[in-house]
């Protein structure tokens, strides 16, 4: 009878303090850790909200020193140059990505996995150096400069998600297409892909969002412009860029301009996302 | 589809090409003293990346301080205090801090933190912990300091969500085991799950490490930018990221571009490494395992 009750013992003050404390470090941790996010989310708000009107979203930028003007140049040439950039990184991750899960169990899938995950962490600088270096010496600075080292980033980001999805569709389902008859590129086309659809999606948007707001790939490449341009070929006005040049510079009013800036930044990446989410959801790929 | 995995390995190439070929000039003319060199005068045609590389190194590190402690706490709460409903949101908000623009975090720096560390929070420190060293001199508020706290504030979502998948890789029954041992909730976290989440958590470091390496546009904004080496954490500093963006656009002549080129070399040779070694890492402990945040 003795014996058992030492046996469970209680545990000791020492220890149970410890529990206590190291919980309580953990809880403060995780304020730490979230009072950022609330700051610069509610910082931007107010700031942004306050700070857009409709000069701004209309007029282009007014020379230096002068209050008024806006962004509307930026925000389009941001649109545009992540169109290039979509158009040419889409393509190229999700082929990647196909190629990975559907013929990519060999040596060389794994080289060009392993070459997906160096890629997704050159820093962003190098890859506008290396878009200067390819496309604008002795050609200028251009719209499509910029789009191109947009989709270099774009890539593995897509291709590894691409990937990752494809895995998930049930092996039955592409030998059910072969068992009736049908050659595997139209099976991985209208079977493997179609039904991985919603995360294939989901895979682009996160690298789209990823490189929306980017702004170090783009000062070398697309290089900002204060004017409308609708050439690919020219430079180009871009709202990140745009961002950090008013930051930078010792007016008021364009910071306040900064702050807008910000603000459209952040609606365009969630209103992009959310409106493709609502494109999968209603289209006709009702497995997601 | 072989194009397009063709296309991936031929990008890298021509990255490695570019950045070889074009820095040439300038390896030609200083060779390893490059590294060593503290001297940067352009006009001269004098160049040494030392006070970058130092800048780097001393920024990141900073946010590695900062962050690791903060992001492993995050982890270990949410996989296992936290009540299972709040999981996902939590996880999720932390998360939502990778999805802001680093150029965002440079306004909000500038404008925000920039201020409260001059007027708060380094007179305190230069007060308290002066006698080290690291927080002497007149408090601007913009230096190094301030670029290893944004630093820091980016990489949490990294560190915190590769330990969260490590966290939930280990297996319950180590949990379990450890508690009917008698252990109390944090003596089973520590022995049962921090230690076999080891090399897995390192690998996230290591990761967040990466990043932080190759951050510019925050960075810059904040920083400083001179290119000395002081002890003070106070004191303006310069990174390798960052001399590329202010001065690459205004280069002038071909030793100056290729000195700025070699920078970015470096910069890319040292992420590639710390990469690759974070996924070895990451890969050692996650192997043959779901890994997948949301279980």
């Amino acid at each position: 009878m003795h014996a058992t009750t030492q046996t469970v013992s209680p545990i000791s003050l020492r220890r149970r303090v410890t529990d206590h404390v190291m919980t309580g470090v953990a809880m403060l941790t995780v304020v730490l850790v979230l009072a950022p996010l609330v700051a610069i989310f509610g910082y931007l708000m107010y700031r942004g909200i306050g700070s857009i009107n409709w000069a701004f979203l209309t007029q282009t930028p007014k020379p230096v020193g002068e209050t008024g003007g806006g962004m509307a140049n930026a925000i389009v040439g941001s649109i545009f140059i992540l169109g290039i950039a979509s158009l040419i990184g889409v393509p190229f991750g999700v082929g990647a990505g196909v190629y990975l899960a559907e013929f990519g169990r060999n040596r060389f899938g794994s080289a060009i996995r392993f070459t997906a995950d160096v890629l997704n962490g050159v820093p962003s600088i190098v890859i506008g150096i290396v878009g200067w270096s390819i496309l604008v010496r002795g050609h200028g600075f251009s719209a499509l400069a910029g789009g191109v080292a947009l989709a270099i980033m774009m890539v593995p980001t897509i291709s590894r998600t691409t990937e990752e999805m494809l895995l998930l569709v049930p092996t039955a389902m592409r030998e059910a297409a072969y068992g009736l008859g049908i050659p595997r590129w139209r099976t991985t086309l209208s079977i493997t892909l179609r039904t991985a659809t919603s995360g294939v999606i989901t895979g682009i948007m996160l690298a789209f969002a990823r490189i929306a707001g980017e702004t170090a790939p783009l000062l070398f490449t697309a290089f900002g412009n204060t004017f409308w341009n609708w050439k690919a070929t020219q430079p180009t006005a871009a709202l990140p860029l745009q961002i950090y040049v008013y930051a930078n510079s010792p007016y008021d009013d364009w910071h306040r301009q900064a702050w807008a800036g910000s603000f459209v930044l952040i609606v365009l990446i969630v209103t992009a996302v959310a409106a493709m989410r609502y494109a999968v959801r209603r289209g006709s790929f009702g497995a997601a | 589809m072989t194009a397009c995995a063709l296309a991936v390995l031929a990008v890298l190439s021509l990255i490695v090409y570019e950045l070889i070929s074009r820095s040439g000039l300038s390896w030609h003319a200083f060779g390893f003293k490059f590294f060593a060199s503290s001297e940067w005068d352009p006009v001269s045609e004098k160049f040494g990346a030392l006070p970058f590389i130092y800048g780097t190194l001393v920024s990141s590190l900073v946010a590695l301080v900062i962050a690791v402690p903060l992001s492993v706490g995050v982890a270990v709460f949410t996989t296992e205090m936290c009540p299972k409903a709040f999981r996902g949101p939590l996880s999720f908000f932390v998360e939502l801090l990778a999805a802001i623009p680093s150029v965002i975090y440079g306004l909000w720096a500038m404008f925000v933190l920039v201020p409260l560390l001059s007027t708060k929070v380094e007179p305190f420190l230069g007060k308290t912990l002066g006698w080290t060293g690291l927080f002497t001199g007149a408090p601007y508020g913009i230096g190094m300091l301030a670029a290893g706290i944004i630093l820091a504030i980016m990489i949490i979502p990294i560190i915190s969500s590769i330990t969260r998948e490590v966290l939930l890789v280990v297996p319950q029954q180590q949990r379990e085991g450890v508690l009917a041992l008698g252990a109390t909730r944090w003596e089973m976290i520590r022995v049962g799950v921090l230690r076999n989440a080891r090399a897995g958590i390192l690998g996230g470091i290591i990761l967040g490490l990466g990043r932080a390496l190759g951050e510019t546009m925050a960075v810059t904004m904040v920083i400083g930018n001179r290119p000395e080496i002081a002890k003070s954490l106070f004191a303006p500093g310069y990174t390798m990221a960052s001399v590329l963006a202010n001065e690459f656009s205004e280069a002038t002549g071909d030793t100056y571009l290729s000195a700025l080129i070699e920078i970015g070399l470096a910069l890319f040779l040292v992420t590639i490494v710390v990469n690759a070694l974070a996924r070895l890492l990451v890969w050692s402990v996650t192997r043959g395992q779901p890994a997948k945040g949301s279980a």
